[in-house]
């Protein structure tokens, strides 16, 4: 036991890693999900008891292969990341159930071993973003999941998913590109790779010429993979034309995994808020972040694909969380990182629902919606639910992180900004509405007439995440708190 | 021994209740009430159960004489409810009654305001359904009339509770006084549920409007935990002989000239309150006593009068005086019934509302209330003129073309025989009663001059009705409708609303088609940049994504060189 305790945050990248070349190498579908379903919930354990003892014992660090670092690579978990690895694990356990209905209706069974091979691939990437304290080794695993995340996306029911991978590829490279330039340049001017290394080092030079450009390039880069208004074109088309598992799992992980990085580089290594707030950049990423606000969710109620609406809903949030953070104050970030956790929650809730209905219609056109309300109540019942949560109803998860993101701006004296944050949540709930009005208050159309309500295995996966959206509306003991002890330490640049 | 409050039985109950059918949820709804009745008997007396919450101890199980004797009481009509209500077919109404009288069951044994307050909304809410279920448009709209008012009457009780809360840091319910505002606000709560004159309206408007069992259950709970509440904190309160004595003299008008048999009776149970309310603005002990007697023994015989003419109601399809009559051949038995119920409401000796008027009277009279007793006695003349021989009489005896129906069901015979039979047994034996009653008594009702004051009283009044009707100076029975307050709010209320309404509209629609305008310009506009093809939500070419990824670029160097 205590070989496996030592060894669990090896065991977070390797156990989805190894279960991924399992599925290529049996390709027989429903073994795959087998698989897949057994190495996700493996996964989320792992991240629960990484979590329990960075709690219990503070810091862990690994070193794999047994060199030490600087010179090895270091695995090392704190706080934040243990909380990024919670999030990701389990929104990931809670779909893998979900996947067999709606994938096995669609493919044949090598197929699906395909699918669920690159689902675990973006799994095993994203917790290696998250969990590796190497700058290249992040880069590395930022490439594993994202190359996997075209292939997800590319195997959409629309053929204008093909498309929408090639330029999920094309500005995806892009940002790694931008990544590994910027972290080529931070290793010519200190000599490590080591992300704790760097950040002792970093302090001396950090007002030298390359150093500000490393910095340029990561934010960029990282803004990219975040989709952090302007450089979201890519991530609408990306999950409304990808399949719905997919969807739903890359909007509640992947740009969450971009947003630790932001955090990680701007905070931990160039040191914390003190340093974030003596560059232009808190400037600019709220103007950015006010702009996603309401330009995506006015696009957002404009939309007639409700996936497409969602996705730039996604952007909209993205905007609410980045804002928090260009604040950089405690409070902000309390908000910021719990809004991560919940959007989590939410919107993987969100497009799970979508794809019920996407399973049993074939479609879903907004208008093509009429009266389903009534031939899905419980499907309908819970997008009522996650959305009220995602325009911040109190009692829902979505108020508690809104209210942290007030908080913090009025801490800062900036209370109009508390008038836009409501303002964008107004937003919110104009797109929910429109859905809602359609699905109930209007007669149910021909082929809405004729359906069943979503089956079960995808019901309640979604109702788990529902349940949760419920649930951290009134316990914050766990998210908040949490994230407010990860804010502690992303202020005080602590590693 | 039960550590739980015992109208939690009946309301817990009665969620299983719209899944049985027939006879096993005719034992359910039988079991409850008797089950809670078994458990009170077993309760010693004092404060048994405590709750704490919002830093308050919330006392849920105050046990004395006076709630004894109330608990008693609701659970003793609730079991003949139930039996009445047993043909009911629907899912609401039955399961609606039992939390009704469940609620009240708990209100009684609240010792603190504040869950007082939760059981009387329970209350509000659980019996609106009873309004509802009758399905007819005048039903809706007047139980909604009633429901506004009953939470209101929370509202009031829920301010005043919290004033008070905040003047002496405690929400006991104990005797409370008009001496403090939190104090008049409980007591204009109190006052709403206990139909003061006009506070009265909602009670004559949504009871006859009920269905056939729904009217009966209605009778008995809100009110008469109105009078409880009033005796637990305002025994005493000099207001109250006044408020008393209107409310048993102004409602015999309306109810001489009403044709709907049960809205006459609606307009008794207001009369009736009037004599505990005066019972209780007196305040002595045996005075609360009569009060206590009065409540108990008007529950039973006001419920026997309701279903009776409840099952006239059942059987003919109208409940109005000008279209019944004759009905003594072909339902003899529910027409005795009645007659019973009349007797006792108007004290009859040896019936049961004799036993206790009689203690109400006495106690006015030793205090030396003169006047008050005069128009108490006046009352008592009246109600035997308008419920004790005008129901039976239109409903039974006068020369209509009889209509042929059944006699009433099995299920509402028996419990109208129950009724009855309790009405007649407490008038023979009063000391089973006098044995429950809040202070000790040693009372004897059954005095001559007791006796022969009552007769005499009932004979000039009986005279009266008779030379009335032979003169024809007794009013036609005519389907019409008597304003009474409720008119204020009804009519002028509701045209204020209408031509505020009006006004505003005219006015939005004179801002508005400039406004209107503007706002589907600014939409349009969004419309453009922000619609499917506009600029910002297209699909852009690859290669003007990476631009804006250089621009992004260039901006970042610069912002960090400079």
């Amino acid at each position: 036991m205590s070989f496996m305790q030592e060894h669990l945050p090896a065991l977070q990248v390797v156990l989805p890693l190894v279960a991924a070349s399992l599925c290529a190498l049996f390709r027989v579908g429903y073994l795959s999900w087998l698989i897949t379903l057994s190495s996700s919930i493996l996964s989320f354990l792992v991240a629960v008891f990484l979590l329990l003892r960075v709690l219990e014992q503070g810091i862990i660090s690994y070193e794999i292969g047994g060199w030490s670092p600087p010179f090895g690579i270091e695995y090392r978990v704190d706080l934040i990341n243990a909380f990024v690895l919670l999030i990701v694990s389990c929104v990931s356990a809670v779909i893998v159930p979900y996947t067999q209905k709606s994938i096995s209706a669609r493919f044949g069974s090598t197929e699906q071993s395909w699918f669920y091979c690159m689902y675990l691939l973006v799994l095993t990437g994203l917790l290696g973003v998250t969990i590796t304290g190497d700058a290249f080794n992040i880069f590395v695993f930022l490439e594993i999941s994202s190359l996997a995340s075209y292939a997800l996306i590319a195997m959409g029911r629309d053929r204008r998913g093909l498309t929408a991978a090639y330029q999920y590829l094309i500005m995806g490279t892009i940002g790694a590109t931008f990544i590994v330039i910027g972290i080529g340049l931070l290793w010519a001017m200190t000599g490590t790779l080591n992300l704790y290394d760097l950040a002792s080092r970093l302090p001396e030079i950090k007002s030298s010429r390359p150093v500000l450009a490393a910095l340029a390039f990561l934010t960029v880069g990282v803004s990219l993979k975040l989709a952090l208004f302007p450089l979201h074109l890519w991530l609408p088309n990306a999950y409304a034309y990808g399949p719905s598992v997919a969807s739903a799992f890359l909007a509640g992980t992947a740009t969450k995994v971009s947003i630790y990085l932001l955090l990680r580089f701007f905070f931990t290594i160039f040191g914390g808020a003190t340093f974030f707030t003596e560059t232009p950049l808190p400037e600019i990423l709220k103007i950015l972040a006010l702009i996603a606000m309401f330009a995506a969710s006015i696009v957002a109620i404009f939309q007639s694909n409700i996936k497409r609406m969602l996705a730039y809903s996604s952007v909209a949030q993205i905007g609410f969380i980045i804002l928090g953070i260009s604040y950089a104050t405690e409070t902000s970030l309390t908000g910021a990182m719990t809004h991560m956790f919940n959007h989590a929650i939410m919107k993987a809730g969100l497009f799970l629902l979508l794809g019920a209905i996407m399973f049993r219609l074939g479609s879903v056109k907004i208008e093509e919606l009429s009266g389903i309300g009534r031939k899905m109540p419980l499907t309908m019942a819970g997008f009522v639910i996650l959305g009220l949560s995602l325009i911040g109803a109190p009692g829902t998860a979505g108020f508690i992180s809104k209210w942290y993101l007030g908080l913090g701006a009025l801490e800062q004296g900036e209370w109009w900004i508390l008038v836009l944050i409501v303002s964008a949540s107004l937003l919110t709930m104009i797109y929910i509405g429109r859905v809602v009005e359609v699905a109930y208050f209007r007669e149910p159309t021909d082929e809405v007439v004729q359906l069943k309500e979503a089956p079960l295995e995808m019901l309640w996966p979604a109702y788990l995440l529902i349940a949760a959206a419920i649930y951290f509306g009134f316990d914050t003991s766990f998210s908040a708190d949490l994230a407010r002890q990860a804010a502690v330490l992303l202020v005080n640049a602590v590693y | 021994m039960i550590e739980f409050p015992p109208g939690l039985i009946l309301i817990f109950g009665a969620i299983l209740v719209p899944i049985l059918k027939g006879y096993v949820r005719l034992v359910w709804t039988l079991i409850l009430p008797l089950f809670a009745f078994l458990v009170i008997l077993s309760l010693p007396n004092g404060n048994l159960f405590s709750l704490n919450a919002f830093g308050q101890e919330l006392q849920l199980m105050r046990v004395d004489q006076l709630s004894r004797l109330f608990s008693y009481v609701f659970l003793l009509a609730s079991f003949i409810g139930g039996i009445y209500s047993f043909h009911l077919r629907d899912s609401i109404e039955a399961p609606a009654s039992l939390i009704y009288g469940g609620a009240s069951v708990g209100a009684v044994f609240c010792g603190d305001l504040l869950s007082l307050f939760v059981f009387w909304e329970i209350t509000a809410i659980a019996s609106v359904f009873l309004i509802l279920a009758r399905k007819t448009a005048r039903a809706r709209s007047s139980a909604i009339r009633y429901l506004i008012i009953q939470i209101g009457s929370g509202m009031l009780l829920f301010a005043g509770l919290t004033i008070r809360w905040h003047q002496t840091g405690n929400i006991d319910f104990g005797h409370i006084g008009l001496d403090s505002p939190g104090g008049l606000l409980i007591f204009l709560a109190f006052g709403i549920k206990c139909a003061f004159p006009l506070l009265h309206s909602w009670l004559v408007d949504a009871y006859p409007e009920a269905t056939v069992t729904g009217t009966v259950i209605l009778s008995i709970f809100t009110t008469k935990l109105a009078i409880y509440v009033l005796a637990r904190g305002f025994a005493g309160t000099e207001e109250l002989i006044w408020i008393g004595a209107i409310m048993a003299s102004f409602p015999i008008f309306y109810a001489i000239l009403e044709n709907d048999l049960r809205r006459v009776l609606s307009y008794s149970l207001i009369n009736q309150l009037g004599f505990m309310v005066v019972a209780i603005g007196i305040g002595t002990e045996m005075a609360l006593n009569g009060a206590a007697a009065h409540a108990f023994t008007h529950i039973i015989y006001k419920a026997l009068l309701l279903m009776s003419v409840g099952a006239l109601l059942y059987r003919t399809g109208t409940s109005l005086g000008s279209q019944l009559g004759g009905l003594f051949k072909s339902m003899p038995l529910t027409a005795g019934f009645c007659m019973i119920g009349a007797a006792s409401i108007s004290a009859f000796p040896f019936f049961s509302g004799f036993v206790s008027k009689a203690i109400i009277l006495s106690a006015v009279a030793h205090e030396g209330y003169f006047v008050t007793w005069l128009v108490l006695l006046f009352a008592s003349a009246g109600t035997l003129h308008y419920v004790g021989i005008k129901i039976p009489y239109f409903a039974f005896f006068s020369s209509q073309p009889g209509i042929k129906v059944k006699e009433a069901p099995i299920n509402m015979l028996i419990a109208m025989a129950l009724a009855a039979a309790l009405c007649i047994f407490i008038g023979v034996y009063p000391s089973l009663l006098y044995d429950l009653l809040p202070y000790p008594i040693n009372y004897v009702p059954y005095t001559a001059s007791h006796i022969l004051s009552q007769s005499l009283l009932l004979l000039f009044s009986a005279s009266a009705f008779i030379i009335l009707l032979r003169k024809g100076i007794y009013p036609k029975q005519l389907n019409s409708t008597h304003l009474d307050v409720d008119w204020f709010y009804r009519k002028p209320g509701r045209d204020l609303i209408r031509y505020i309404f009006i006004m505003t509209s005219s006015f939005y629609n004179h801002l508005g088609s400039n406004l209107i305008d503007r706002f589907e310009r600014f939409v349009y506009q969004l419309y453009r940049h922000h619609g499917p093809h506009g600029v910002l939500a297209r699909t852009w070419p690859t290669g003007s994504m990476v631009l804006w990824v250089a621009v992004l670029l260039v901006a970042y160097l610069l912002f960090y060189f400079i």
